[in-house]
């Protein structure tokens, strides 16, 4: 087996090592489980002024079971805190005055959510300030975070405070494992805000394509959306069949076997989902292929090849997809942190990325898919421990798990609970996002 | 008379894994391994994972002894309920086409509501058996009471006892193998080698064009790192294969070669049938109905007949029963045994005599339009696991008629040991 720096540092003459060196030790990160609680303990709300959405919170944890404190304490496993009625950088002194206390009892595998309005709808220089301001904020708390919490932070829109149940519960939940230092966008819903009556069961009688669900990701996404209760149809190219066939029956869904890049890709999978399944309600673009070079060596079928499979068969495929989801189905796009931070030996694999950003935030505001209640939104996954990077030479792979402040890798299933939460009919209040499951890895804004 | 079917029969889907030339990638895989794949693939692409099925017919035309319950043990395998019935048929090559009849007819009776129909072979995993001589003096030993008994029975076994042998592709009763029978055929039927070599290469382009064209991407599941059949050769023409010496025959009149003979091959098929009720509650489209099927056989030991030229007669038959004509098909599908078993069998349905003495017939069957024939390739390129090729045929020529639309027609010939022939029609939905 390959040499896993997490693992050695865990336990035995590995861990007294990176002790007495001050080398960084990984925490097991809470991730969901099946029929588990949304957080480990009790979770403290507090707010700057009014406080609307701390009052909405108050009521979610209530129905959800959780104990709402008042005073950090041990026991306590989360922070929510409003701060949209802050109005100049001095009312910032409520977070400092709640978090910093909060933050010297955390409970292991904490959360950190500020929930704020966008800068850019500020009423007041002073105040845009201020808004602006949280988000450095939390970044910084991110990086301060012990034992595997995670930060991040929530603008609502004004108006929107009825959507950012979802988000809360996301970020509260294991399903966020992996997710730091991320800036949810919530909105005027797109549709009808629909909680499931189960939670453990969010997509129950949904159908959900996934493309490239034969291996990695993309079997993660497929499994993950299938345990929340989504029919799945899987799709990969033929010659990865036989992984698709296992994937498919595992989960009790069907196979469909298809080049993305194929001018009838989008028509295929519409006919498959009429005719199997009577329609179908989440898509997830996930099928993508790398084909690294320095760009001084990149000739020219290493450059498309990327872009077909990567972008240009997402832009074809929704030609047909678009039309025909049901409404308000949810459309998910697989970005990646080489979108944004960009990568060495990666431009056709950033552009191709990158691109994903761009089209995600410009279809969710399209008329078309704004008509039909449906959200589009991105993840761009850090370093994630696959088939695929488990083959990354050791310096390179370490330093890719290290570089965050996790300390460590994300896993497939990270990225595939953020899809799950885009996926939801309760979170048609978010759309055009790109959230990165990174674990805050140190590359990139 | 035409016999009314109560129902129709079905034909919903098929899978195959690729087809792998002998001691290829699938060289340690089992026969059940294969038809478990093939099984996976066709229960993910038709969403059938925990569902009950009425039957499943496999078989395989080279078994293990151990394999006596091949099919139900890759059911118990696969993702179908365990609650799903199966059994083996062995009808040598024919396997594949005669369990689709089966299943069919059990359908058009209303004793199933669905089923699956196929077959596996492998080359490569072939049983040993030792020599007749040695396996007498093993069970003998094998039932002494006393060790004495034992180690006497021990004492009678000669070194040249020693010997393994594996199954081998020839008749019992003439001692001759297949191809050497064919050759006596093509022969017979003056088949020459520029047309058997016609036939190869076309079916070789055949098979790659519609690899191109995407036509597999619902019929095939990768296995084993394979994604296509290994035998296609993509670049195969006339003269390539004019170079390759004769292999069946003897002597100047020598015209077959590995090129224009199907290889030994490895590979698995399975197709899924219903009634027109379980189709529609499944959203399950219908391709094409299985019409009807028509086995026949032929004295090839005592009588002068050709060991594969049973589906000559069996076709004529078939074609009375349906009233129709040999040209009343859309697509032709005849199994590439031997690129001469095609000619042959077709030039005897041209051939006036041969059709009044042999078929009974006032004139002849006629010739068919090549354009129709293996248009999509067929065992020469494909390779050719004895029982999955009705496998893969029925669910592709289901396909093309599907694709061409609801009336349209196809003839499926297939040869076999044993001097037998299985024929079917199926109707494009």
């Amino acid at each position: 087996m390959a040499f896993n720096y997490g693992q050695f540092v865990s336990g035995g003459i590995g861990k007294q090592l990176a002790t007495t060196l001050g080398l960084p030790r990984p925490s097991r990160l809470r991730r969901h489980k099946l029929g588990g609680s949304l957080v480990p303990s009790e979770v403290l709300v507090a707010g700057h002024g009014d406080a609307p959405v701390a009052e909405r919170v108050r009521h979610l944890l209530a129905d959800a079971g959780v104990t709402v404190a008042s005073q950090p304490s041990t026991s306590v496993a989360g922070v929510v805190l409003d701060l949209t009625a802050i109005e100049t950088p001095a009312d910032l002194e409520t977070l400092r005055a709640v978090v910093s206390p909060a933050l010297k009892t955390l409970a292991p595998t904490g959360r950190v959510i500020v929930v704020g309005r966008p800068p850019e709808s500020a009423t007041s220089v002073a105040q845009a300030a201020a808004r602006r301001a949280v988000e450095g904020i939390v970044r910084s708390i991110g990086k301060e975070m012990r034992g595997g919490g995670t930060a991040n932070t929530v603008l609502v829109a004004e108006g929107a405070d009825a959507g950012v149940d979802a988000t809360v519960r996301f970020l509260l939940s294991g399903r966020s494992a992996y997710v730091s230092a991320q800036v949810f966008h919530v909105s005027e819903p797109v549709g009808d805000v629909a909680a499931p009556a189960d939670w453990d069961q969010p997509l129950a009688g949904k159908v959900a394509v996934v493309t490239g669900a034969a291996r990695g990701i993309g079997a993660a996404i497929a499994e993950t959306l299938a345990r929340d209760g989504a029919t799945i149809i899987a799709v990969d190219v033929p010659a990865a069949g036989g992984p698709l066939a296992e994937v498919a029956n595992r989960l009790g869904g069907t196979a469909l076997q298809l080049d993305v890049t194929a001018e009838d890709a989008g028509a295929k999978i519409v006919e498959h989902a009429a005719a199997r399944h009577g329609g179908f309600d989440i898509v997830v673009h996930n099928a993508g292929i790398t084909r690294d070079k320095l760009l001084a060596n990149t000739e020219a079928d290493r450059w498309d090849s990327v872009l077909q499979v990567n972008l240009l068969s997402i832009l074809r495929m929704n030609e047909a997809l678009v039309p025909a989801i049901n409404d308000g189905g949810h459309i998910v796009n697989v970005s990646s942190i080489a979108g944004i931070a960009g990568n060495r030996g990666q431009t056709n694999y950033a552009a191709s990325k990158a691109g994903v950003i761009g089209m995600t935030s410009a279809l969710a505001a399209d008329k078309r898919v704004l008509d039909k209640g449906v959200t589009v939104n991105a993840v761009a996954p850090g370093f994630i421990e696959t088939e695929m990077t488990a083959k990354v030479p050791l310096a390179t792979r370490e330093v890719g798990r290290l570089m965050n402040s996790l300390s460590q890798g994300g896993l497939p299933v990270d990225v595939a609970e953020t899809i799950g939460y885009f996926a939801w009919d309760a979170n048609r209040a978010v759309t055009g996002n790109t959230v990165r499951v990174c674990g805050q890895m140190l590359m990139g804004a | 008379m035409t016999p009314t079917s109560p129902r129709r029969a079905a034909i919903l889907g098929g899978n195959r894994i690729p087809f792998a030339r002998q001691f290829g990638p699938y060289a340690n895989a089992s026969n059940q391994d294969m038809f478990t794949a093939a099984l996976e693939g066709l229960v993910a692409r038709h969403g059938l994972g925990g569902e009950r099925l009425g039957e499943v017919v496999g078989g395989a035309v080279i078994k293990h002894s151990r394999d006596f319950n091949l099919t139900r043990e890759a059911v118990l395998g696969s993702s179908l309920a365990p609650e799903t019935t199966a059994y083996d048929v062995q009808q040598a090559c024919g396997t594949g086409l005669e369990n689709a009849l089966l299943v069919s007819n059990k359908i058009k009776l209303g004793q199933i509501e669905s089923g699956i129909a196929g077959g596996v072979d492998t080359a490569s995993d072939a049983p040993i058996m030792v020599t007749e001589k040695l396996r007498r003096k093993l069970l003998r030993i094998n039932r002494s009471k006393t060790t004495v008994d034992m180690a006497k029975s021990a004492l009678r076994i000669r070194p040249g006892d020693f010997g393994i042998e594996t199954p081998a592709n020839t008749e019992p009763r003439t001692g001759l193998s297949m191809g050497e029978h064919m050759a006596i055929t093509a022969k017979k039927w003056g088949i020459t080698r520029e047309a058997q070599d016609e036939l190869a290469a076309l079916s070789h382009q055949n098979l790659a064009a519609a690899y191109e064209r995407g036509f597999f991407d619902d019929l095939m599941t990768s296995y084993l790192g394979l994604a296509k059949d290994q035998n296609l050769r993509a670049d195969s023409t006339v003269e390539k294969l004019a170079k390759l010496k004769p292999v069946f025959g003897k002597g100047e009149g020598a015209t077959m070669t590995a090129g224009n003979s199907t290889p030994l091959t490895d590979g698995a098929s399975a197709v899924l049938l219903g009634s027109e009720e379980w189709a529609a509650e499944h959203n399950l489209p219908v391709q094409a109905w299985l019409v009807d099927g028509e086995v026949a056989a032929v004295d090839y030991v005592h009588g002068d007949e050709g060991l594969l030229m049973a589906p000559a007669y069996a076709v004529p038959r078939l074609l009375a029963r349906q009233g129709l004509s040999l040209q009343d098909f859309d697509y032709y599908e005849i199994h590439e045994a031997f690129a001469s078993t095609v000619l042959s069998t077709m030039k005897a349905w041209e051939d006036e005599d041969f059709c009044r003495d042999r078929l009974g017939l006032e004139k002849p069957l006629g010739s068919i339009d090549r354009s129709k024939l293996n248009v999509n390739g067929s065992s020469l390129a494909a390779g050719h696991p004895f029982a999955a090729t009705g496998g893969r045929i029925v669910a592709s020529l289901a396909k093309m008629l599907h694709e061409k639309g609801p009336g349209s027609r196809g003839l499926i010939s297939i040869c076999a040991a044993g001097g037998q022939g299985v024929v079917a029609i199926l109707e494009g939905a």
